[in-house]
């Protein structure tokens, strides 16, 4: 009588050791061709990538002739587009996992203590770190959290609290603009602000803590509004029917509630911005040696560091490329850190009790 | 003897701490409208010499203002737009994934790599961009144009270093790539669930279901997810700066090492040693990308906030 398998056959479906066979068949095939390519000598070393890009590419098209002859068009079509949506995330991965690997394994070759506590002042070929460049990006991100927390949590609360009408709305319409700042754009307009003032030719660490405000802001409120949102009514009105006046209110009893999810949105907000290179290399320049004061002369940051190191290599290229790379995997390690932390903080901090 | 009064209006006592409290917090509110208004005043002002100069000094042509600003606005637009082609249907398909076909407890960490990569800064992927996928694309580069060169897009000769156009393009697809997944992600996972399992009960493929109940529910927000990585793509600076080998002129040929440069690169590359006159050319350059910027993002949200009036789905 009928067996498992002719059952199968009989309701013309193809079984999942069938599909994993396929994709073992595709994977061996492409996997083989390059082998082959490497053995025959066409090329010098094995081609990762175009490995895994054939064996998708073979498999998506066996699966789905294989799947139109056993199942017909509609069983087909479905597996193609299952092939086709999980390719595309297999494709997704290929930069990433690329961009980690050659950050991480570049950017160790210069991860030492030097690098850590010496600036590049009089520094030509090997050498020098980006003590400099670490300290300008801390104090300048600094400035710039200081000038839009405020900024950005009060308008929140104004927009969640107080405002109505015209007002509130236009407000919130600007928010979306300032959203869609070309971050190049902030920095042209820090610089034509203080050029004003003090002259063309101008460039200070504040300026760039200006620009990077600018691009700030927008993320704090959006956060902060959504996160007093979801603060429910009640408490506000318990709070308010004991006498308690409005502004205690907020910061006694809406804010403490919402707090995770805004120093949530500030750090990622923060995050954002750390690793943004055009404003400061308009306002806030360049230099090689250490600069702790915000308000005079040119400071170096990491993203602007990594830039020209790698722009102005010098005779002895592969220690300013080293540099460049460490700088980045320093750069990439703070937003990391930074990510993680909001959302550890975020967790800790949630409200007790509702959930 | 108690007469009832007309009820008066009770009025709340003004108390100081209320009236700083909304004053700070009107003051912050409108300290984003004077924000905005600076922005705009002062790039105008700033802007304004250049469109008045005499066309000779403005650039080396002497062709004057408008003439230099045509290729870098065509590059711009260009870029984005081939970025644009790159990454949506990659986006549309790993938004896909997470929400329909990865199991429910992978999802939320497939969603977390993916952020990852809107983590990692502008300048990082300009540096790859340059060091490893350029060399690594350049054979493939050479190949087209052997083999497809007689069509206009790949014509030769090919660039030798592949800091071409097309690899520009690529980065700029890995960088807008996570915005717009997460937004259509959002999207996708707001289909109502009744409309997925209606589908499913008429005996429809999950494929079918997909574009039958998903994408047809999913269709304005991922319109404007694509304009808001539009906007993404044409303001973003080191990439383009980094990988591109500029030249000014219009062209649509990918591969070659004659490349339209974009108006956010120019200024990076040029705005430190650019001094008198020049300065406020390349804040008009900038004027005008905010300008374009601003239309993209003002047409996403647009299509967005039609799209609230309508959602009457779930």
């Amino acid at each position: 009588m009928t067996t498992l398998v002719s059952n199968h056959a009989a309701a013309r479906k193809l079984t999942r050791g069938a599909i994993w066979s396929l994709l073992g068949l595709s994977v061996l095939l492409a996997f083989g061709f390059f082998s082959l390519l490497l053995l025959s000598g066409a090329t010098t070393d094995f081609n990762i990538v175009g490995a895994i890009v054939l064996a998708v590419v073979i498999y998506v098209v066996l699966s789905f002739v294989v799947s139109r002859i056993v199942e017909g068009r509609r069983k087909s079509n479905d597996r193609l587009a299952t092939a086709l949506v999980t390719s595309a995330f297999v494709i997704a991965l290929l930069p990433l996992i690329s961009l980690v690997y050659t950050s991480v394994s570049k950017g160790l070759n210069r991860f030492d203590a030097d690098f850590f506590n010496s600036s590049m002042r009089n520094v030509v070929g090997q050498g020098g770190g980006g003590l400099h460049a670490i300290i300008g990006t801390l104090e300048i991100t600094a400035a710039a959290t200081v000038i839009s927390v405020p900024i950005g949590i009060m308008t929140a609360i104004y927009l969640v609290e107080y405002g109505k009408g015209r007002l509130s709305r236009s407000i919130t319409t600007l928010i979306d603009v300032m959203t869609g700042i070309p971050s190049i754009v902030a920095g042209l307009f820090a610089f034509a602000l203080f050029a004003i003032v003090f002259g063309p030719g101008i460039r200070f660490g504040i300026g760039g803590a200006v620009a990077l405000s600018l691009l700030m802001i927008p993320v704090v409120v959006r956060s902060t509004e959504e996160m007093l949102k979801i603060v429910p009514n009640e408490l506000r009105e318990a709070s308010l029917a004991l006498g308690v006046p409005k502004w205690a209110t907020v910061v006694k009893v809406v804010i403490p509630t919402a707090i995770g999810g805004i120093i949530t949105g500030v750090m990622i907000a923060i995050s954002r911005i750390i690793g943004e290179t055009a404003p400061l290399l308009i306002i806030a320049g360049m230099s090689t040696s250490m600069n702790y004061n915000l308000f005079s002369d040119r400071m170096a940051t990491l993203p602007v560091f990594v830039y020209t190191q790698y722009s102005n290599q010098g005779a002895d290229a592969q220690a300013y490329l080293d540099r460049a790379w460490t700088g980045s995997l320093v750069l990439i390690l703070i937003v990391m850190v930074l990510n993680i932390l909001a959302r550890i903080l975020s967790k800790v901090l949630a409200p007790k009790g509702s959930r | 003897m108690q007469t009832s009064a007309p009820p008066t209006r009770v009025r709340a006592k003004q108390r100081l701490g209320d009236v700083l409290f909304s004053g700070a917090a009107l003051a912050a509110g409108i300290m984003i409208l004077v924000a905005l208004a600076a922005v705009t005043i002062f790039l105008i002002a700033q802007s304004l010499p250049a469109l008045v100069a005499d066309p000779a000094d403005v650039s080396k042509d002497g062709r004057g203002f408008w003439t230099y600003v045509g290729p870098l606005v065509f590059g711009t637009v260009w870029a984005a737009a081939l970025a644009l082609l790159f990454a949506l249907p990659l986006s549309i398909g790993i938004a896909l994934f997470i929400s329909h076909y990865a199991p429910r407890r992978v999802a939320v960490t497939l969603g977390y790599i993916v952020d990852l990569l809107a983590a990692v800064p502008s300048v990082v992927f300009g540096l790859w961009g340059i060091t490893v996928l350029a060399p690594a694309m350049q054979p493939v580069y050479s190949g087209l144009v052997d083999t497809l060169g007689w069509i206009p897009l790949f014509a030769g000769p090919v660039s030798g270093t592949g800091r071409t156009v097309l690899t520009v393009a690529i980065v700029l697809a890995v960088m807008i790539l996570p915005i717009i997944t997460a937004l259509a992600r959002e999207v996708f996972l707001q289909t109502p669930r009744l409309h997925e399992e209606a589908a499913l009960a008429l005996g429809a493929t999950r494929w079918e279901m997909i574009r039958m109940a998903v994408l047809p529910f999913g269709r304005p927000g991922l319109i404007s997810a694509t304009m808001l990585g539009l906007g993404r793509a044409l303001g973003e600076t080191m990439a383009v700066a980094m990988v591109l080998s500029p030249s000014v002129i219009i062209s649509f040929a990918l591969l070659t090492s004659q490349n339209p440069t974009t108006i956010a690169a120019n200024i990076a590359l040029n705005f430190p040693e650019a001094s008198g006159i020049g300065v406020n050319v390349l804040i008009a350059t900038g004027l005008i990308l905010f300008l374009i910027t601003l239309l993209v993002n003002s047409l996403a949200r647009f299509i967005i906030n039609r799209r609230k009036e309508f959602s009457g789905a779930n």
